[in-house]
């Protein structure tokens, strides 16, 4: 698909105005207030924490508004080893979020159960959700959290949200 | 001063009690008593002996030994700082234990924890519930005959567990008395 700058725009011609398509605004509007679900389940929501601290401030990505509501946040972030027991609260958790919705998984634990090979630890969140951004580390440093955030933006431009919704809604007059 | 006060703990439980056994260890006593005296004798270690605290109650798995099961209760003293261990066998057949909940409270949690991890059934106890896998899971998963990697398990719309992949596993230490290069925790595939 051939991809043209989404943003067009000239100080002379036209002022204050920016000509863009709605897709690109509306990615532009999401990637950079992404309210994070923080599921933090052992020794990674500890960097979870320092990201979000002054010293790496998640703030200067727009997604410092870590909502402890599943109604009202847009990326789960999975920081820590899901044993099964949890993985239940977690699916519950990522059902109950609104759509757009990504996932994070932080972490070893989260990505592929890590050094748990046990009978208790589901190994990948993977395994019950969909995961957009892996982030390798145990535990990874608040920067690659920041890199792993700043992936999952550039993820989200390549989305088409309203050409999506257009032909989702064409499929539901064709059924 | 513990140990002098713990030999007439030990001789006072002897008078009016069973002991099959009493082991010495590093300054460690460990009796082992009948199972269907347990109650009894716990309510005696706490009123009349002083043991106002349970430290623990674990179970062990003797796989391959009858009785397969031991229930082990850690007891005690404050006043005087005396530890006292009382050991019971269980059998496989009959996997019940009179529970020490209205003795001892902390019991509770201990003993969901034994039930849950040996299938330990712990009469009188009023909220016999898993507590650390879900409610219907199928197995009990520190009996020594259940594999570290985990049996899968399946429940429709629930939950489900599927065996851990363990490449070269599992990666467990191996008591011996040989050099640290053969018990540390290590790849010991046959293959």
């Amino acid at each position: 698909m051939l991809q043209t700058s989404p943003v067009a725009y000239d100080s002379k011609i036209e002022g204050n105005i920016i000509f863009t398509q709605i897709d690109s605004a509306m990615n532009w509007m999401r990637k950079n207030s992404l309210w994070p679900m923080p599921m933090g389940l052992a020794c990674c929501a500890i960097e979870l924490m320092a990201a979000g601290a002054s010293r790496f401030d998640i703030a200067r990505f727009g997604a410092e508004v870590m909502r402890f509501s599943p109604r009202q946040s847009d990326v789960m972030i999975v920081a820590g080893t899901v044993t099964y027991k949890m993985a239940l609260a977690v699916k519950r958790i990522w059902d109950q979020m609104p759509e757009p919705k990504w996932c994070i998984a932080m972490g070893a634990c989260a990505s592929s159960g890590g050094m748990y090979r046990s009978y208790a630890v589901l190994q990948g969140i993977d395994q019950l959700i969909p995961v957009d951004v892996y982030i390798s580390g145990c535990p990874p440093r608040p920067e690659a959290l920041l890199e792993g955030l700043m992936r999952l933006q550039r993820k989200i431009e390549t989305e088409h949200p309203l050409r999506e919704q257009k032909r989702e809604l064409i499929a539901s007059f064709n059924a | 001063m513990a140990a002098a006060s713990l030999n007439s703990v030990v001789s006072a439980i002897q008078a009016k009690f069973q002991v099959a056994q009493k082991t010495e260890f590093r300054g460690e006593t460990t009796l082992t008593v009948e199972r269907t005296e347990i109650k009894d004798l716990c309510a005696f270690c706490k009123d009349t002996l002083g043991f106002a605290m349970l430290l623990d109650l674990s179970g062990v798995d003797n796989f391959g030994t009858e009785p397969r099961f031991e229930v082990v209760y850690e007891l005690y003293q404050m006043d005087t700082d005396a530890h006292l261990r009382l050991k019971i066998a269980v059998s496989e057949d009959a996997l019940e234990v009179p529970s020490v909940i209205t003795i001892w409270p902390t019991a509770d949690w201990h003993e969901r924890e034994a039930f849950d991890m040996y299938g330990i059934t712990f009469t009188g106890h009023p909220d016999l519930r898993r507590i650390l896998m879900w409610e219907g899971y199928p197995f009990f998963p520190l009996r020594k005959d259940f594999p570290l990697a985990g049996r899968a398990s399946d429940m429709p719309d629930v939950a489900f567990s599927k065996a851990a992949p363990l490449a070269g596993g599992p990666f467990v230490t191996v008591p011996s008395t040989a050099t640290t290069k053969d018990r540390e925790p290590r790849s010991r595939e046959q293959s």
